[in-house]
């Protein structure tokens, strides 16, 4: 076994994206628990949930602080982008474009070409850079569903005050339908394509902890993203990239907190599974 | 000829005669000529003129007068006395009473007026008064006999008194000449009496019994009519009380049951009438005891036997069979008139109100056997107890009552006179009850001879029995669950034959809100068993006339609740309101029955959507998929359920102005949990589906705009991992394999 001390360790992450995520992580799972315990009020073990936590005022409750704390979160990120670029760290055009930009691009789509290609077996690994295109996608689904979502809640939230501003009535019944189904799908698109895509694909399996240490050994930095790789030597800048190996004790709560958040999502995507096709009309 | 010569010779008579007389008359004429007799003056005038008039008008004074010679006057002054049975046949006389008290011929002939008997007393009735000065005789000329006697039907003096007044040998008559006399006339009267009481206490010599004169007087006897008569309506309390009232030898020493008879009397309604309102209708002591045919209650003819009460009632009370059609009307009366109580056993006889009647089989000769603590019987080879207790019979609602009148079979035929006089027949006083209970799904059983089912006594006690507003009653209120409980809860033998679905009836019962009001807050206006079920028409909900069947459980309901069924009334749930063969909800829809509920438990307000849904399912699923139906399935029940929006027992359709969710009132409905409800806010739809494109469009195409984006998404991603799960394994292998050929670095 390879001391990890002698281990060279990039960062991925800065501070601010770990705590955003993991401020994310645990909304967004309080959100699906007590959201489908409503969702799914009917049958018998999300009543069981409910009950646990300590009925349906106390998952009420959490639904609506979790809000508070996405709605926190998102506007954070708004705030943090908008520092950015008025104060100039970033070109507006970088932005949009570059390597770091989290706007997709026609790169993203060759890739996904090649990436196709390559599982089918019939071409190489592609050479991912800063951002894959899956990426790209979960950070904007977490924008629009964030967007979508946390609008329809607050219309359910405050129906009289939005009903008072002359939405009619029925939209409070469309808000239940989207909130619900757009819930549904960020649920089950998290826990399942993220959990996969992130953490459980092969060479990840169980677990990547970049998002709550921040760095990633540079090995696995190399093969895992060899354009970046390149990009980072060839503008020189990956000597400042280099930082301190994760303390073994981060890594230990990295752990159990990943471990916990993915027990708990399984779980709800399971009983989202069982119910959606066994008992849900 | 002849007839000339006889003319002659009567004509020269009479002359002479008065020639002859002529010289009496010339001293007797004088109307001073008087002389001393005994010490007294009397006068020797005599009325030549009124002589003249009377019977002996042609006779010479001295044919009478023999030892007068009238050629020798004035003659002595003391004469012999005249002796009228030298002419007349005066042994009837001799032989008679006035003879034997010295009463002289003349005493009532006269002596010198003497006039014929017809005169005397035929045309002058009250003659026999001019001596007979006692009121109790001369009150004869205010009689109804004397009154009548003019027109020759009213018997006269000599009528009763022998047949001439010659031969009236005593006055006092004894009592067969008394009745015979009376009977000549008053024949059904006297053979009535004759028969009677008083008749046969007579004819037994029995001091104090009355006879004719008792009641009628002996001269004086008035028509009943006669207000002054003692037999006079008003008066008969009088005459029967001067023997009957307290304190007279007659009520002392008789054993007449009756006590206070003329004070009970002059209290009860019959005597009120006569004495203060003065009514001449009302019954008197003779209305129903009959004036001469007076017998004991015992003797079947009596008047006021058992048997024969209601015919006397019935003189005056003829509408009986209407006023009493509870009891009376119906097949009883005709087939089993023995079972009906007798008027008097209800209306006491003298008294008003309160029931007692001594029966010649009392309660002492029950009592005799009965209260003994060994005495028992054995039916179907059991021993059963027949004691009773006489303290427990005291206590109870029956005390008034004797043994008999409700164990009517007892006869003296028998001996004991109890023997096979079968089970007690309530219904001979509590008709009304019985027909009920007969009615009832217990008495149909009782009928069948089912051993479960449950007889009068079984939910009453025997002799112990108490009013149900006795706190010590097993009918009252606080313990009627107990008592039907016995039977229906959980394993009772009423319980294991229930089909039904309905179990743990008495336990649920316990903790409703009824039970609870009856044994937690000890009210007496809770429901108990009875007041739902009836007291003794138990019927299945299945039979129409049920107080229970869903077509009267409202009404049973309202019996309390009146204030809901005005407005269930009202209800588009109302029968009166909606007609259609679908089954409307009643009352135990909502509440249910044994287990209901105070409306604010949590527990009723859970249940309510399923109680809704059972007839509302669309509406009721529907609500399941808005806010306040997903909620409330988390056990909230502060969400709003079906009746926080449409009422409960006032629900109206929408479209009703007065209905909670019309256009008026469904802002200020919302309000109730929504304080700030707009009008907009109210197009909320609470039972929306977006299954139903026509109805809500925009729902449905929201879900289904939705669900594409959902199942497409997870299509793409779906086959991307699937894609990409192989491919990661097969390079997970690769490098293993490399790594495993790359000797390892240092």
């Amino acid at each position: 076994m390879k001391n990890k001390e002698q281990e060279i360790y990039i960062q991925r992450f800065d501070a601010y994206s770990r705590i955003l995520h993991i401020l994310i992580i645990t909304s967004f799972l309080s959100l699906a628990l007590t959201g489908m315990i409503i969702k799914f009020s009917g049958y018998p073990t999300f009543q069981f949930i409910s009950d646990l936590l300590g009925g349906y005022e106390v998952t009420g409750f959490i639904h609506r602080a979790a809000a508070f704390v996405t709605f926190g979160y998102f506007f954070l990120h708004i705030y943090y982008l908008i520092r950015k670029l008025v104060n100039k760290d970033m070109d507006p055009k970088y932005f949009y474009s570059g390597e770091n930009s989290l706007v997709p691009n026609k790169n993203d789509f060759k890739e996904f070409v090649q990436t196709m290609k390559w599982f089918l077996g019939v071409g190489p690994r592609p050479r991912y850079g800063r951002w894959t295109y899956w990426e790209k996608f979960d950070y904007f689904a977490v924008f629009w569903g964030v967007a979508v979502i946390g609008l329809s809640g607050l219309i359910l939230w405050f129906p009289e005050f939005f009903t008072n501003l002359g939405l009619p009535g029925w939209f409070i019944n469309v808000s239940t339908i989207i909130h619900s189904d757009e819930a549904l799908l960020a649920t089950g698109f998290i826990f399942t394509v993220h959990f996969f895509n992130t953490h459980f694909r092969p060479d990840k399996f169980p677990m990547d902890p970049v998002i709550f240490t921040g760095c990633v050994p540079l090995e696995e930095f190399k093969e895992d993203r060899p354009r970046e790789y390149e990009r980072l030597i060839n503008t020189g800048t990956l000597e400042e990239r280099i930082v301190n190996p994760p303390s073994s004790a981060l890594l230990k709560v990295a752990k159990i907190f990943g471990f916990t958040a993915f027990t708990i999502g399984l779980m709800i995507i399971v009983l989202i599974i069982y119910t959606m096709i066994f008992v849900y009309q | 000829m002849m007839k000339y010569i006889f003319l002659l010779f009567l004509g020269f008579m009479t002359l002479q005669a008065q020639d002859e007389n002529e010289s009496c008359f010339d001293c007797h004429s004088d109307q001073e000529l008087t002389k001393e007799h005994n010490g007294k003056e009397i006068s020797l005038f005599v009325e030549a003129g009124k002589f003249s008039e009377s019977v002996h008008a042609d006779m010479l004074c001295v044919d009478c007068h023999e030892d007068v010679d009238p050629e020798d006057l004035p003659h002595d002054e003391e004469l012999e006395k005249v002796d009228c049975s030298n002419c007349h046949d005066t042994e009837e006389f001799n032989e008679g009473i006035h003879s034997a008290k010295n009463i002289e011929c003349y005493d009532c002939h006269s002596k010198h007026e003497i006039q014929f008997t017809s005169n005397l007393i035929e045309n002058q009735v009250d003659f026999c008064t001019t001596c007979h000065q006692k009121p109790s005789v001369k009150n004869y000329t205010k009689s109804v006999h004397f009154a009548t006697s003019k027109d020759g039907e009213g018997p006269k003096c000599l009528d009763c008194h022998g047949s001439s007044a010659h031969g009236i040998k005593d006055a006092k008559l004894t009592e067969p000449e008394l009745h015979e006399m009376c009977a000549s006339c008053h024949k059904d009267a006297v053979v009535d009496f004759e028969n009677s009481l008083h008749g046969k206490a007579l004819s037994r010599n029995q001091f104090l019994a009355p006879n004719c004169i008792t009641c009628h007087n002996s001269h004086e006897i008035r028509s009943a009519k006669d207000v002054k008569s003692k037999t006079y309506v008003m008066n008969i309390p009088n005459l029967c009380g001067d023997c009957h009232k307290d304190g007279t030898t007659v009520s002392a020493q008789k054993g007449i049951g009756q006590r206070h008879i003329l004070a009970n009397y002059s209290q009860s309604i019959h005597g009120d009438g006569l004495f203060r309102r003065g009514l001449t209708v009302t019954a008197v002591c003779t209305s129903c005891h009959f004036s001469h045919k007076i017998l004991p209650h015992e003797n079947p003819n009596s008047s006021i036997n058992r048997d024969n009460i209601a015919n006397t009632c019935m003189q005056c009370h003829s509408q009986i069979e209407t006023v009493h059609q509870k009891v009376i009307n119906g097949e009883l009366w005709e087939k089993e008139p023995h079972k009906i109580p007798a008027c008097i056993e209800c209306h006491q006889p003298h008294e008003v109100r309160r029931v007692f009647y001594e029966e010649r089989l009392d309660d002492e000769m029950c009592m005799d056997c009965h209260s003994r603590k060994d005495i028992s019987k054995t039916v179907d080879g059991k021993k059963v107890s027949l004691f009773v207790d006489a303290d427990e019979v005291h206590g109870s609602a029956h005390k008034e009552n004797s043994c008999i009148k409700c164990h009517t079979n007892v006869s003296t035929e028998n001996n004991p006179v109890c023997l096979s006089s079968g089970k007690v027949d309530c219904s001979i006083c509590h008709a009304e009850a019985v027909e009920d209970y007969t009615a009832s799904t217990h008495g149909q059983l009782h009928a069948a001879n089912d051993s479960d089912a449950p007889y009068c006594t079984d939910c009453h006690g025997d002799h112990g029995i108490k009013v149900k507003a006795d706190v010590k009653s097993v009918t009252f209120k606080q313990n009627i669950p107990m008592l039907c409980g016995e039977c229906h809860k959980e394993g009772g033998v009423a319980a294991k034959r229930y089909k039904g679905e309905d179990h743990n009836i008495f336990s649920n019962y316990q903790m409703s809100i009824h039970g609870k009001g009856l044994s937690k807050s000890g009210l007496l206006v809770t429901a108990t068993c009875t007041n739902c079920h009836t007291t003794h028409r138990e019927l299945p909900v299945a039979d129409i006339t049920s107080s229970i069947n869903p077509v009267n459980i409202a009404e049973t309901c309202a019996t309390c609740h009146l204030g809901v069924y005005e407005d269930f009334k009202e209800s588009v749930h109302s029968p009166l309101v909606t007609k259609t063969d679908k089954k409307l909800p009643a009352c135990n829809d909502c509440h249910l029955s044994h287990t209901i509920e105070r409306v604010g438990e949590e527990d009723f307000r859970l249940q309510i959507l399923n109680q809704c849904g059972k007839c509302h399912e669309e509406v009721t699923k529907t609500y399941f998929d808005t806010f306040h139906g997903k909620v409330s399935k988390l056990g909230s029940d502060k969400t709003a359920r079906c009746n926080d929006c449409h009422g409960s027992h006032n629900i109206l359709p929408p479209i009703n102005p007065n209905s909670t969710l019309s256009r008026d009132n469904i802002v200020e409905t919302c309000k109730t949990c929504h304080p700030n409800s707009n009008r907009k806010f109210v197009g909320y739809l609470t039972h929306a589906t977006h299954h139903d494109k026509d109805k809500y469009p925009f729902l449905f195409y929201t879900f289904w705009f939705m669900s594409i984006l959902l199942v497409s998404t997870f299509a793409f991603f779906g086959l991307h991992t699937l894609l990409w799960l192989p491919r990661g394994l097969a390079e997970k292998r690769k490098q293993r394999k490399a790594k495993k050929n790359q000797p390892p670095k240092e």
